[in-house]
C-alpha cells in the first residue's frame, strides 16, 4: 500500500521500512505499528530496551524574558517554577477547564522552554501558545519540522546509550536524573536528552535535528544490539502505556474532560498567584456526578476494548429492562488489552462515581457478553526500583 | 470434489476442500493486520453454521477479529491447538493455524489466489 500525499513520512521512514515494519496512519503520518511482533516488542522494553521513533510529535519552543511568565498563563502549572533542565508534565486547558493538549514542558534555560505536544494537536497547542503569549515577552516557534524524536526506554536503555560513543552528553546519563533533560553532541549536531518516556520503564527521549536522526538511529540499535534492543512500534507503545496508567489525549483526555476527571487535578496547580486559562472553571471543578477515570482488572482473556459499555449489574439488558426498564451504562471502556505483562485483561473506564471505588466489582459489556472486572487504582504495572 | 486449490473470501478467510470438508482459516495478510493474536474463540464440534454469519472471534492486543462461515453446514472439528496458543495463527496461519472443518452442502463462489492477491492490493 503506498502512502498517499497527504500522509506524512518520519524523517526515519526508510530504516523503518528496511526493517520491515508495518505501517499505521496516526495523525495523519505513517508510523511503524510494529516491526515483527507487538508482544516481542512490548516485553522487550519491559525486561531490556525498545527504540521508539516519536518524530511525529511537535515539538514547540516558548522563548524570550516573558516566555516563563507566558507558559505559567498558558499552562494548568507553574512552569516558571522549573530549574534549568527540569521537565514537567502539565496541560494546555480550554477556558471552560476542559484539555486542549497534554505536554511535557523542558526549561532548557532561563527565557527557552521546549513544550512537546502531542502529533494530533500540533496545530491547536502552536495556536493557543501563540494567542496566549501574545501579552508576554515571548515567541512561539513550532519546530517540529526540524526535529526527530527517538525514544530508548527500559531497563537497558542507559547502558546502551552510554555505549553510543559518538554521543557526548553534557551531564553523564548515570547523573541525569528523572524528568531532567541535558544538552548534548551527536555529529557536531545539538542534541537533547531527556530521561522521560511513556511506557512505565527507565528511558531517554532524545530531540535531534532531522538530518542525523537516521545516523543516531542506527547508531543506537548497533550499540544495542547485544544487550536485546529492538525496535518497537505504536502498538506496544499503547500497550506499555496502558499498563503504566498513563493517559493518551483522544482516549482518555479530550476538550469535554476536567483533569480532575483523569485523575489529573494535582497537574492543575490552583495554588499558583497568577490567572491562568482555565482556572476559573477549574476552581470550580467537574459536577459531583461527572464520571472519574479507573482501572478495570479482570480473569480470563477476553478484553474490554475503547467504547464498550461498562454497567453496575451482570444481569443481561433483556432482564434488566423486564424488570424495571432500560438501565443506561455506568461508564465506557476508554482503552483497553489482553496485558502482555500481567497476563489478564485491564482496561481504564470512565465510570459514575457510585461505581468508582477500589473493589467495586462491574461489568463491561464485551460485545454481548457482561465481563465482571474489578475497579483498582491505577498504574495497574509499577516497575521494581 | 476434491482440490487442494486454496480459494479465499473477501473477509479474509482461507478455504480448502476434500470432499464435502472445508478446512476454514484467515489469511497471512489478516493476521499481519491483526497484530500478535491472544485469544480465539470458535464454534463447538457439532454446532451447525450458515454462511456469512460471524461463528468466531480472533483478537490480538490491538483489535478484534471476527471468523465468518464462509459456507452453510456443521462443524467437524476445531483446531483445539491454536485456542490454546493462539500465536500460531500468526506464525502459520495458511497451516497449523487452521480454525475449523466444516461439512458444507454447498461451495459459494470463492475468489482463487490472483483475485485475492487483487483484492488486498487495493
Amino acid at each position: 500500500m503506498s502512502a498517499s500525499a497527504s500522509e506524512r513520512l518520519s524523517p526515519l521512514h526508510a530504516v523503518h521500512v528496511a526493517a520491515g515494519a508495518s505501517f499505521t496512519d496516526f495523525a495523519g503520518w505513517q508510523m511503524p505499528v510494529r516491526y515483527t511482533s507487538d508482544l516481542a516488542e512490548h516485553h522487550a522494553v519491559r525486561t531490556a530496551a525498545g527504540i521508539f521513533d516519536l518524530s511525529h510529535m511537535a515539538e514547540i519552543a516558548v522563548r524570550g524574558t516573558g516566555a516563563a511568565a507566558a507558559l505559567d498563563y498558558a499552562l494548568a502549572g507553574r512552569l516558571s517554577a522549573l530549574a534549568i533542565g527540569q521537565a514537567k508534565y502539565s496541560l494546555l486547558l480550554t477556558p471552560d477547564g476542559g484539555i486542549v493538549d497534554d505536554v511535557v514542558v523542558y526549561r532548557l534555560a532561563d527565557d527557552d522552554f521546549l513544550v512537546v505536544a502531542n502529533a494530533s494537536n500540533r496545530g491547536a497547542a502552536v495556536q493557543e501558545l501563540t494567542d496566549r503569549a501574545v501579552a508576554f515577552d515571548a515567541r512561539v516557534v513550532d519546530e517540529s519540522d526540524a526535529t526527530a524524536l527517538i525514544a530508548v526506554q527500559g531497563p537497558g536503555s542507559r547502558g546502551i546509550l552510554d555505549r553510543v560513543t559518538a554521543l557526548d552528553a553534557g551531564t553523564p546519563l548515570a547523573e541525569l536524573r528523572y524528568y531532567r533533560v541535558t544538552s548534548a553532541r551527536f555529529a557536531d549536531r545539538p542534541v537533547l536528552i531527556a530521561r522521560t518516556g511513556y511506557t512505565g520503564e527507565d528511558g531517554f527521549e532524545l530531540y535531534v535535528p532531522v538530518d542525523v536522526a537516521e545516523s543516531l538511529w542506527t547508531a543506537i540499535v548497533q550499540a544495542g544490539a547485544g544487550s536485546g534492543l529492538v525496535p518497537a512500534g505504536l502498538a506496544s507503545r499503547d500497550t506499555l502505556r496502558l499498563e503504566a496508567g498513563m493517559p493518551l489525549y483522544g482516549s482518555e483526555l479530550g476538550r469535554d474532560i476536567f483533569p480532575a476527571q483523569a485523575g489529573l487535578g494535582r497537574v492543575v496547580n490552583l495554588a499558583k498567584d497568577t490567572d491562568f486559562v482555565g482556572r476559573h472553571a477549574s476552581e470550580n471543578g467537574p459536577d459531583a456526578v461527572a464520571r472519574v477515570l479507573v482501572g478495570l482488572a479482570s480473569e480470563g482473556r477476553r478484553a474490554g476494548r475503547a467504547g464498550y459499555p461498562v454497567y453496575a449489574s451482570g444481569d443481561t439488558e433483556a432482564v434488566m429492562e423486564a424488570l424495571e426498564g432500560a438501565v443506561d451504562p455506568a461508564g465506557i471502556v476508554t482503552s483497553g488489552a489482553l496485558s502482555p505483562t500481567l497476563g489478564h485483561p485491564i482496561a481504564m473506564a470512565y465510570v459514575d462515581p457510585a461505581v468508582a471505588r477500589p473493589g467495586t466489582t462491574v461489568y463491561i459489556d464485551v460485545r454481548g457478553t457482561r465481563i465482571p472486572a474489578t475497579v483498582v487504582p491505577l498504574p495497574f504495572y509499577t516497575r521494581a526500583s | 470434489m476434491t482440490t487442494n486449490e486454496r480459494k479465499y473470501t473477501p473477509d479474509h478467510e482461507w478455504i480448502t476442500v476434500d470432499g464435502d470438508i472445508a478446512t476454514i482459516g484467515i489469511t497471512a495478510y489478516a493476521a499481519d493486520r491483526l497484530g500478535d493474536v491472544v485469544f480465539i474463540e470458535l464454534p463447538e464440534a457439532g454446532a451447525d453454521v450458515a454462511g456469512g454469519t460471524v461463528v468466531g472471534e480472533i483478537e490480538s492486543t490491538k483489535s478484534v477479529g471476527e471468523l465468518f462461515a464462509p459456507v452453510d453446514g456443521t462443524v467437524i472439528e476445531v483446531n483445539t491447538a491454536a485456542i490454546d496458543e493462539p500465536a500460531i495463527v500468526n506464525r502459520d496461519p495458511l497451516g497449523d493455524g487452521w480454525l475449523i472443518r466444516v461439512r458444507f452442502t454447498a461451495l459459494p463462489d470463492l475468489l482463487d489466489a490472483d483475485q485475492y492477491a487483487a483484492l488486498v492490493s487495493r
